[in-house]
């Protein structure tokens, strides 16, 4: 669901490329975008401020602006406040150290409590446990039987007691549970609005009886600025441990989500993305991040990229593309460069898209055949290496035969890295997209 | 389809009328204005503080009453103002009303209408869920008449706004007439929680208080317990229910339920269908398919409202075009508007699409849902 959202981040890093260095006004006029993308998102007004102001402080100091590659500081920069935002590392549910384990699940009506209960429930039963589930909304017409329905459904016991009080009903089946071996309780509660204190109340009770190890606010990915008031209103009265986000399959850009971590303190452990009973995933804020930025790993890209590549290298490297100089002497250094960053196919993993389009363009490179291109390399005089051009039949033959190749794996390399030269020229012009981003740093 | 022309025509009204002065034309019309008369259109969506950028300094000192100058005496002293009548609906927005009611709090304690203030209403504005484009449109036009008019105090700074928001709620029509021939046909559809069945019931006790023959349509045979849910609401209503079994086809259920209310003489049927995410594609086909299957049984266009959610964020929009695809969506039910969230989202539906707002839902209980007034929210939001 952050695809959107990512698409017009994306967009706005695109612009922020075409610039070459960064003055503090491209910095300005990308950061008002970005607030308006945020925004558009149903990221809290507040976080969006905060963010925007985070990113603009970093963006507009030093490193940045004296670096190579501007415009891909920013996009860390980005990638680092949003990793930051939604939280880090995943986080795990906790259990009780004597079963059975109580999880809670509370939240706003139409949240999807019930689903999200009945999904647990599979979740935790793939991982070998032996959950009950608790109908303790005694309030909404048929919201017993919707859950009994599911519990048959996923064969799963479920626990009602009719005539009793919600709080009746969570201690009785805690008991129930513990007497026939269940080691884990769900506790499906009513719906309730946060401003309702009678009702949170009785959330208040129910978590006071039952002492479940984990609480879990569940919340609408749908839900606009006002997730915010929501949680914060929960976390005063009930303190509650995690985040369940539902319905992530919609188009939302996920801007609640966004905004939950940041307000609350409190991780979003579990997500519901699609209607079957086992769509619910563990929240994994990184791979979202990335997710959003539609980048798959470029982050860990760029950093290996740096690792090994001094900005003095790199600003030569780019001299030769601009003036279209780059041989095969340039190519070795980049390739070795390439290797010591985990090899090509690692590398191209991390881009997005970036593997497709170059089997595309016919570049057909794997990591076994970097190492044949090395040897076809040293067996080339410097002449050779320079220019290309002088390579006729007697030479290759030559080659092939130094290199323990054969004159077609020659022919093919040659014929490769003509056709490269012929890529970096569009790398070099505009509108690469995922690509062009990388013009800088290697050249495959 | 007159979607097309729909799509175009809140802005262009909104112009029209802009051109007229509003609701005060004497004041707006005599003096000149010193900017653009054109009111924004959405290529002002790139300026997201217009007021900071473009008039620096240019501060209207605001006249500020003794004791006016702290939000919660004004919060008071507006409830004291107001009949029993409007309470709900305003206890439940009080939150909102307090984050609504900062920028002119803190404009009193500033004494001035600056660049501030006009970020604030901007901000509040957003945190109503607004939408960043109807939130600049109304700040940017009640900036116009504020300056123009020369008002200078709290109330007048609110009236403004509320009038402004009342005024886009307006640009985007009616709700469809009720159908001369019978029966008249309500689709209540929506995503999943957002009140659909609950609506529903409501929706069916208020015809039936006025003397309507009412029907219930179980077509949520989805869910699980989705038709018993609506049993139990249509027992409460005290009207009859068409149902089939949980998994069978919707469109089915809505064929029998036509035919029936032709057989028994039913003036209103309401369809209450299952909570589907606007994003798959196999369910809004089959909501389509039951659409399909009553205008062809009913030979004139059934009513459809959609139920929004006053907690939904931006994804309204996209929530309100693609259901929008799947039928002629009529207008929009606000529900849950007891809660602390604002709704604001339909602005942003109808400023993008021209869908109005016809129910607002303020409660659990059976007469919790009211017709909906621009005025009234307008009021309750400022």
């Amino acid at each position: 669901m952050f695809e959107s959202l990512g698409d017009r981040l994306q967009d706005v890093f695109t612009r922020l490329r075409g610039r070459g260095k960064l003055t503090e006004k491209d910095v300005d006029a990308a950061m008002r975008e970005i607030r308006l993308v945020l925004l558009e998102a149903d990221v809290n007004f507040k976080v969006v401020k905060q963010f925007v102001d985070h990113v603009r402080e970093r963006s507009i100091g030093e490193e940045v602006i004296k670096s190579v590659t501007p415009a891909q500081q920013v996009v860390k920069i980005v990638f680092d406040e949003m990793t930051d935002i939604l939280g880090g590392k995943e986080k795990d549910i906790r259990f009780a150290p004597h079963p059975p384990s109580v999880i809670m699940l509370v939240g706003l009506q139409g949240s999807g409590k019930t689903t999200a209960a009945a999904k647990l429930a599979v979740l935790l039963h793939r991982q070998g446990r032996t959950p009950l589930l608790v109908a303790a909304d005694v309030y909404r017409p048929a919201a017993v039987e919707q859950l009994q329905t599911l519990g048959t459904q996923i064969e799963v016991p479920v626990a009602y007691y009719k005539h009793k009080s919600a709080l009746e009903i969570c201690e009785q089946a805690v008991k129930e549970g513990a007497r026939k071996g269940n080691d884990v309780v769900i506790l499906d509660t009513a719906g309730r609005l946060h401003i309702d204190t009678e009702m949170m109340q009785e959330l208040v009770d129910i978590k006071a009886s039952v002492d479940p190890s984990e609480t879990l606010l569940v919340v609408d990915a749908m839900t606009g600025q006002d997730a915010v008031n929501v949680a914060l209103t929960f976390l005063e009265t009930l303190e509650f441990d995690g985040i369940l986000i539902t319905k992530m399959d919609g188009d939302a850009r996920g801007g609640a989500a966004l905004s939950m971590k940041a307000v609350t303190g409190r991780p979003i452990k579990l997500a519901s993305v699609g209607e079957k009973m086992n769509d619910l995933e563990v929240f994994y804020p990184d791979r979202v991040a990335s997710r959003i930025l539609g980048m798959g790993d470029i982050v860990t890209l760029v950093e290996k990229a740096e690792e090994h590549m001094t900005e003095e290298k790199a600003r030569k490297l780019e001299e030769k593309l601009r003036k279209q100089k780059f041989d095969f002497e340039d190519f070795l250094e980049q390739m070795q460069q390439l290797r010591q960053m985990g090899g090509l196919s690692k590398v191209m993993e991390m881009v997005p898209g970036m593997s497709g389009m170059a089997r595309q363009q016919g570049l057909d490179v794997d990591d076994g055949q970097l190492k044949r291109i090395e040897a076809i390399i040293y067996s080339m005089t410097p002449q050779e290496r320079h220019n290309p051009h002088v390579l006729n039949a007697s030479r290759r033959r030559r080659i092939a035969a130094g290199s323990g190749t054969s004159t077609q794996d020659v022919n093919q390399l040659v014929k490769q890295f003509s056709q490269m030269q012929k890529m970096m020229k569009a790398f070099t012009g505009k509108g690469a997209g995922g690509m062009g981003m990388l013009k800088r740093l290697f050249p495959f | 389809m007159a979607k097309g022309k729909r799509l175009k025509e809140p802005k262009r009204r909104k112009k029209a009328e802009a051109a007229v002065g509003g609701d005060q034309p004497e004041a707006a019309e005599q003096q000149p204005e010193p900017e653009s008369p054109e009111f924004p259109t959405e290529d002002t969506q790139e300026t997201p503080a217009p007021a900071v950028e473009e008039a620096p300094g240019a501060d209207i000192p605001l006249e500020v009453a003794e004791g006016e100058a702290t939000e919660e005496e004004w919060l008071e002293e507006d409830e004291a103002e107001e009949g029993e009548e409007k309470r709900r609906l305003r206890k439940g927005m009080s939150r909102s009303r307090r984050i609504l009611g900062r920028p002119f709090a803190r404009a009193a304690t500033r004494r001035a209408i600056d660049p501030q203030f006009w970020e604030d209403a901007e901000d509040a504005l957003i945190a109503a869920d607004a939408g960043v484009e109807s939130a600049t449109t109304i700040v940017e036009a009640a900036r116009k008449r504020i300056t123009s008019e020369g008002v200078r105090d709290l109330e007048g700074l609110r009236q403004v706004f509320r009038e402004e928001v009342a005024e886009m709620l307006r640009s985007f029509g009616e709700r469809p007439a009720v159908s001369d021939e019978k029966p008249h046909v309500v689709f209540i559809v929506g995503v999943n929680g957002v009140g659909k069945t609950t609506t529903s019931a409501k929706i069916g006790y208020q015809y039936k208080s006025e003397g309507q023959k009412v029907l219930f349509a179980a077509a949520d045979t989805f869910r699980a317990a989705g038709i018993e849910q609506m049993e139990m609401w249509a027992q409460r209503v005290g009207a009859p229910v068409v149902r089939h079994k949980t998994g069978g086809d919707p469109a089915a259920v809505v064929f029998d339920a036509l035919e029936s209310a032709t057989a028994r003489g039913i003036d209103i049927v309401i369809v209450d269908t299952a909570g589907r995410l606007h994003t798959k594609k196999n369910l809004m086909d089959e909501l389509n398919k039951m659409w399909r299957v009553a205008e062809r049984q009913l030979g004139y266009p059934p009513e459809s409202i959609l139920a929004i959610d006053a907690t939904t964020g931006q994804n309204g929009v996209s929530q309100a075009r693609i259901f929008g695809e799947a039928m002629e969506l009529g207008s929009i039910a606000l529900t849950k508007m007891d809660g602390s969230a604002k709704g604001g989202v339909v602005l942003a539906i109808g400023r993008e699409l021209g869908i109005p707002v016809s129910y607002i839902g303020v409660g659990e209980g059976m007469s919790d849902l009211r017709p909906f007034d621009p005025e009234e929210y307008a009021r309750a939001l400022f």
